[in-house]
């Protein structure tokens, strides 16, 4: 009763992660309804080209250079940005989990190897490694998911590493190892539960960051040619910006949105979590 | 007794050993990358050979098999290897067949543009970091901490290359303040002064967006530190002396709380060659990054390589400069 007391005061307590909340039940509606409301193609013609927003009705927010709706686009590219997100920032997690989980639990050589590798995926630019990664496997949604992967899982593990090292530590893992548990027991029902607060905190940041990043891929033009995504919509509306800026103005404001509401929620989290830093955050 | 001095000198406190050992690691490092990507990109589809007949419009395998031979690429894939470990170990970067220009040539003539877009917009987006995070940590919880944190989780938001897009619409195409692209007016042949002036105005947009990018994390992490500084004891000894606010902000407690900042600048200037890749393609900036874009469309594979490892490089450099400066800000941390 009290957890549920404290979750339903830090919505509404907080007008911050209301509005978090709020934007992003827009976004995930968005997606889901994108099939339902715009059953065509957001690739098809609807209209003549270079429609203004609300010149024409049914088109209210005008259509792009070769004359497709960009309100549908706006909704199906609801639909792949969070899906890339989620996607992503899930093998993530579950790579970075595992292999900090490992190296934190066992120390010594293990530590030694695994936090060497992470290093080593460290040392090139983010960027850039996902840039080469989908030039390697060739542009395509599952490769894109799978590139925001290798460049976001580092953080991850270096994270429940450090947590991993604390726990472990504690009596109470000294007490399972007595009680003759087994270390994956250990390791995953014991001393994850405890370790999971930051990851929760960084998943929802990280999600915001991989639907920026694929937005950028998609801009360079390294996105999948078959499917209209926000940052392909701004790479597009970018040839029309003297006559028609709207078309690339759009899409930038969904992503910021969608972007703003993560953060929101990830910052309303941490004051959830780690209520450490909350009652420093009045001190002057 | 002896007395100590309270801070030994700097080569004092960065062990020789530590140098080495980090240098040996790094090395080790760029090696294992340069490797991994060596194998990972024979792997991507198609080569500069095709790449280059396709520009040239033709498929003749004839033709095709020819420039192979050139580029030494029908050469079995170990021979392949070798040459290039051989290459690396003599650092000498190769040569791109399809500029028809040495490696290190190509990179070194991008490389100005690059670190200029880089030292502004480091710069720019630290001062105004600092400031911005020291007041909003100062006022914590009232207006000025309102309208920075909401500033700086907006920045945050906002896909930067969209930023530099709408900042071209705005003060290029609209009001024609600045030039939309490129680094310098070519035509008007300016020397000397003119020329800074120009290129000055040319960097303007494109080192702002850059900087916002950045400024969005850095003003995000001097508030924390700040919070996190300000309530501990030496400040309120410092306030009971009757230091002026301003001065205990920024001599006494923002040197205890830059710490983690140093490491964020450090990842970005070291992710700095090939990751300004968007501002320079939003801006036509002649840079290292707009370099490595177009040697991955044109399957310049030596070309791209040679810049992973170089920017490995650098990663791995400033690695190491980020502790010599911890030690510098912080006398307490020590280095093994």
């Amino acid at each position: 009763m009290r957890s549920v007391g404290l979750a339903l005061r830090w919505v509404f307590g907080n007008w911050t992660v209301a509005l978090g909340l709020l934007l992003m039940a827009g976004v995930i509606l968005m997606a889901l309804s994108a099939p339902l409301v715009f059953p065509r193609s957001p690739t098809a013609m609807v209209g003549p080209p270079l429609q203004w927003p609300g010149a024409r009705p049914g088109l209210p927010l005008g259509t792009d250079a070769i004359g497709r709706d960009i309100l549908a686009g706006i909704f199906h590219g609801a639909r792949i940005s969070l899906m890339v997100g989620f996607a992503s920032v899930s093998v993530a997690l579950v790579f970075g989990i595992l292999v900090g989980a490992l190296a934190g639990y066992y120390g010594g050589l293990v530590d030694n190897i695994l936090m060497r590798t992470t290093e080593l995926f460290q040392t090139i630019p983010q960027f850039m490694l996902a840039i080469v990664v989908i030039a390697v496997l060739g542009p395509s949604i599952n490769n894109i998911i799978v590139s925001l992967a290798v460049v976001s899982w580092p953080p991850v593990a270096r994270l429940v590493r450090g947590e991993f090292m604390v726990q472990r530590q504690k009596a109470y893992v000294q007490g399972c190892i007595v009680l003759g548990m087994r270390d994956p027991q250990i390791i995953f029902l014991q001393i994850l539960p405890n370790a999971m607060s930051g990851v929760v905190v960084m998943s929802t940041i990280m999600i915001a960051t991989a639907i920026l990043m694929e937005s950028a891929l998609s801009f360079l033009g390294f996105g999948d040619p078959n499917v209209l995504t926000w940052g392909t919509m701004i790479g597009l509306g970018r040839n029309t910006m003297r006559d028609a800026w709207y078309i690339m103005a759009i899409p930038g404001f969904a992503l910021l949105l969608t972007a703003l509401a993560l953060n929101l929620v990830g910052d309303g989290l941490n004051d959830l979590l780690n209520p450490r830093l909350r009652s420093q955050r009045g001190t002057r | 007794m002896t007395t100590r001095p309270l801070r030994p000198p700097l080569y004092r406190r960065v062990p020789l050993g530590f140098l080495l050992r980090r240098l040996v690691y790094g090395a080790l490092a760029v090696l294992m990358i340069a490797v991994i990507n060596f194998f990972l990109l024979q792997l991507a589809p198609g080569d500069a050979a095709e790449a280059l007949a396709g520009q040239a419009g033709t498929a003749d395998p004839e033709y095709l098999a020819r420039l192979r031979a050139q580029f030494g690429l029908d050469q079995p894939l170990w021979r392949q290897f070798l040459a290039f470990l051989m290459r690396l170990l003599t650092l000498d970067l190769g040569f791109s067949y399809r500029l028809n220009e040495s490696v290190a040539v190509l990179i070194f003539a991008r490389l100005p543009a690059t670190l200029l877009l880089m030292v502004t917009s480091v710069g720019v987006a630290l001062v105004f970091g600092i400031v911005l995070g020291v007041t909003a940590a100062r006022f914590a919880n009232r207006m000025p901490d309102r309208l920075i944190s909401i500033f700086a989780l907006l920045l945050y938001a906002t896909p930067p290359f969209w930023i530099g897009l709408m900042m071209i619409l705005v003060f290029s195409v609209w009001l024609g303040w600045t030039p939309t692209s490129g680094m310098e007016n070519v035509l008007a042949f300016n020397t000397g002064w003119d020329r800074v002036v120009d290129i000055a105005h040319h960097l303007i947009l494109p080192a702002t967006a850059q900087a916002g990018f950045y400024l969005a994390i850095y003003v995000r992490l001097v508030r924390a530190g700040m919070l996190e500084t300000l309530s501990l004891d030496f400040i309120r000894v410092a306030r009971a002396k009757g230091i002026s606010e301003t001065r205990i902000a920024y001599r006494h407690a923002l040197r205890n709380a830059v710490l983690p900042l140093v490491t964020v600048v450090g990842t970005n200037i070291g992710g700095f060659l090939g990751g300004a890749v968007l501002t320079e393609t939003v801006f036509s900036w002649p840079g290292v990054g707009r370099l490595m874009f177009d040697a991955m469309f044109a399957r310049d594979l030596n070309l791209l390589l040679s810049i992973l490892v170089l920017s490995s490089v650098f990663v791995v450099l400033t690695n190491i400069v980020v502790d010599i400066v911890y030690v510098i800000i912080n006398p307490t941390v020590e280095l093994k």
